[in-house]
């Protein structure tokens, strides 16, 4: 009879709750994806006898080329558990007591969020040299350890987001609540307050990593061998054809949306599912 | 459809109409045949427990929900006719709802102005003497440029009547229209709802408010999963009700 | 006052190194300001586009069609999960060949649109696949029954949308919309990977040529923060704009 909205409920009072896609695929998209495929086919009319037709050669290197994909989601694990470790603490610091460190991992929470991803990477290509030396030690850093660092600052500014966003959502009686018992603050922090939110902040952090896992694929901008840099290479190897843009690039596609939608649609389902509790 | 045109219609005929509605949201039927009439004047209110069909029943003459079978007609206007004038409909019948829904980014003011203007086309300065007066008439002189979010419940409330009216309308719907109210603003929203009763205005209410139903209604329907149990003028219905579940329904709320 | 500025960074490489040569080269200078024209032309008609594209695919979306929902649907879907780069590369690459190209009188290859048209095609699309979604979660937030109150006054379903619905949807979706348009003005940067001379083009172009890398990342790190600042401060504005009394958080 009166549905789901009490007087004066309106959304604009509630706090805003970002929102998650409800598109979602459906047996009727397949031929959509196909789509993405058959794109190829106006240019195998065109392709000469000679040469294979471009759905082959994307068969004929698809291994090389998924290998490329894996080295790309190795680098997106690797800079999102980097990225998760010094958010996590950027992100408390933001909390901390002191205004100085609050102040501090605030600004450079700010400055990694709001910099395009590109330009931190070529920052760090640039700018971080190609080995560094620890305790006499020569450590040669390759130029793909250098772009996982790049991806996992992005990582940290937007997971400190998350957590400080995530810990301010307890309500203050909780806090309150366990001063009263005489715990410490980090003792409130670890075992009262960060229990509570940690299922809260699994949503954005999984769309965190999706867009992380999406982004790798700048590292062929500042020459890290991935996969849209074998996909360049194996156009030049197939002779450079014009028609084999759409195919290669198309199967690339393909692939991050075979690894990225699976999370997005998971992500989703948790958020609902810890937003009815 | 064979049936009275809206041109036949004449005051001394029945203002609403209800003639056998049934209504069913799937497999669920909530109006189980429906019959009464509604004169020109008069002040009709329709009681009963919770989910009993009361609102279904009033927004159904609206045209707000369609009904399934049966006929509604409004100063001989066809409700349940697909080729029906909502606009012409709804003119004729105003709407208060139990959760006000004012909009909430527009003033008290503009919010009875906005409809005479984009729906009727009507002069903007005329428009705004109208509904200041109306507003002044609910109570609410000096609340003009206040947001809904800035008033009371029992203030949004009358805001929604003064709307309302500001279509002139013949008849008016009230759903529960003090059921989502603090105690305390009840009241003037009732002496509002009176005030305009007194006046000769036309009222459908579905209410929990026996004692306002009592001193208001000239007829009082009582309505229990979908039928009307019992109906009469507040005299007879309180004193002597012949059914057992209306008996049981006073029992509890009186 | 340009003359004094030029001088003071020009004193400042001889002094400290640090060599600027934005600031006191004019043909340096013209480059950066011809990028920044660039990222701003790149970002206001993306930005522009993705509005456009938003609103007309969430109204499609809840559109009684069947066929055109499911297309949308579609559309929102493959651009939200694959990366926005490979997206510039399939269109730039893939479709931009395939497409028929003109010829000038001598004989040269025109293609139909350049890589900068390309860009902001392929950016417009993929911010407008995520505007889709924004919008659409906006007009859901509106109050069944706020809709219904309007229809109870005789509006029009269209009326009502453009009166009621679309006004209370637009507050309720702004900060997530600012939030996807600052990611779009970051995402301009791309662009540089099919040579469109936009910001960070230039800046490299200046860095390779007079070996200023450090210096060079600096000024860029700036522009971008002067960028982003901008635009959160253009959006907070409409936001206060739009704030009704008694709804404030």
């Amino acid at each position: 009879m009166s549905g789901p909205d009490r007087p004066g409920g309106l959304p604009v009072l509630l706090p805003f709750v970002a929102p998650r896609s409800e598109a979602r695929l459906r047996p009727a998209h397949a031929w959509l994806l196909c789509g993405l495929g058959t794109v190829a086919l106006p240019a195998w009319a065109q392709a000469g006898t000679a040469s294979l037709p471009p759905l082959e050669v994307v068969l004929k290197w698809a291994p090389l080329l998924l290998t490329g994909f894996a080295f790309n989601v190795a680098i997106s694990l690797m800079a999102m558990l980097l990225g998760t470790l010094a958010g996590t603490g950027l992100g408390l610091a933001m909390l901390a007591e002191g205004a100085v460190l609050r102040r501090v991992a605030w600004a450079v929470t700010q400055v990694f969020r709001n910099v395009p991803w590109l330009v931190l990477l070529f920052f760090v290509m640039f700018l971080v040299p190609f080995q560094v030396t620890v305790f006499g030690l020569r450590v040669p850093l390759p130029d793909w350890v250098k772009a996982t660092f790049g991806f996992s600052l992005p990582v940290m500014a937007n997971v400190a987001e998350i957590v400080r966003g995530a810990v301010r959502s307890v309500p203050t009686t909780q806090w309150e609540a366990a001063e009263s018992l005489a715990f410490t603050r980090r003792q409130i922090l670890w075992r009262i307050i960060l229990p509570q939110c940690a299922k809260r902040m699994l949503p954005p952090w999984m769309n965190v990593y999706a867009l992380i896992a999406m982004a790798t694929v700048q590292a062929s901008i500042v020459g890290v061998t991935e996969m849209l840099t074998l996909t360049a290479q194996v156009h030049a190897a197939e002779g450079g054809r014009p028609e084999l843009f759409a195919p290669l690039y198309g199967f690339a596609l393909l692939c991050f949306f075979l690894y990225c939608y699976p999370i997005d649609r998971l992500t989703a389902r948790l958020e609902r599912r810890f937003e009815t509790r | 459809m064979a049936g009275p045109r809206p041109e036949d219609w004449s005051p001394d005929q029945p203002i609403v109409q209800l003639i056998d509605v049934h209504k069913s949201f799937g497999s669920f039927e909530v109006l189980k045949g429906i019959s009464f009439d509604v004169r020109k004047g008069e002040v009709v209110c329709i009681i009963g427990p919770s989910g009993s069909g009361k609102s279904t029943l009033i927004r159904c003459i609206n045209a707000l929900v369609p009904v399934t079978a049966g006929t509604i007609r409004v100063e001989g206007i066809e409700v349940a006719d697909p080729k029906l004038d909502k606009l012409a409909l709804r003119r004729k019948v105003g709407m208060v709802f139990q959760q006000y829904n004012l909009f909430p980014h527009k003033t008290a003011l503009a919010n009875v102005m906005m409809a005479p203007i984009h729906v009727l086309g009507q002069d903007r300065r005329e428009v705004e003497v109208r509904a200041r007066a109306l507003l002044a008439k609910v109570r609410l002189a000096g609340k003009e440029d206040a947001y809904p979010g800035e008033l009371s419940g029992g203030q949004q409330q009358r805001v929604a009547i003064a709307r309302s009216l500001a279509m002139r309308p013949d008849v008016m719907l009230f759903d529960e229209v003090t059921a989502a109210l603090d105690p305390e603003t009840v009241k003037e929203v009732l002496v509002t709802i009176r005030e305009l009763a007194e006046e000769g205005m036309t009222c459908l209410l579905v209410t929990h408010e026996m004692n306002f139903a009592r001193d208001v209604a000239d007829h009082i329907y009582f309505t229990d999963r979908g039928v009307i149990v019992e109906h009469g003028p507040p005299a007879t219905f309180f004193a002597s009700a012949q059914d057992e579940r209306t008996r049981r329904f006073l029992s509890q709320v009186l | 006052m340009i003359e004094a500025v030029q001088g003071w960074f020009q004193r400042l490489y001889e002094t400290t190194g640090l060599n600027f040569t934005v600031f006191y080269d004019p043909y340096d200078w013209n480059r950066y300001i011809g990028g920044l024209r660039m990222t701003l032309l790149l970002s206001v008609t993306t930005i522009l586009a993705s509005l456009v594209i938003g609103a007309v695919g969430a109204l499609l979306q809840s559109g009684p069609s069947r066929l055109l929902r499911g297309l949308v649907n579609g559309f929102v879907v493959v651009f939200r999960n694959t990366p926005p780069l490979v997206q510039i590369f399939f269109f730039y690459f893939g479709l931009g060949t395939l497409l028929p190209a003109l010829r000038t009188a001598d004989g040269l290859r025109i293609p139909l649109l350049d890589n900068v048209q390309w860009a902001i095609l392929s950016l417009s699309l993929f911010a407008g696949a995520f505007n889709v979604e924004i919008f659409r979660s906006g007009i859901e937030a509106v109050p069944r029954t706020t809709a219904e109150a309007a229809e109870a006054l005789g509006y029009t379903r269209f009326k009502a949308y453009r009166h009621v619905v679309l006004p209370l949807a637009l507050r309720v979706c702004l900060p997530a919309l600012n939030n996807n348009l600052i990611n779009l003005l970051k995402t301009t940067t791309l662009a540089y990977a099919i040579a469109v001379p936009e910001t960070l083009y230039a800046v490299k172009q200046i860095w390779s040529e007079s070996q200023n890398v450090l210096e060079m990342m600096l000024v860029l790190l700036a522009t971008y923060a002067v960028l982003v600042g901008l635009l959160v401060w253009i959006m907070h504005r409409w936001e206060r704009a739009l704030r009704i009394p008694g709804y404030g958080r």
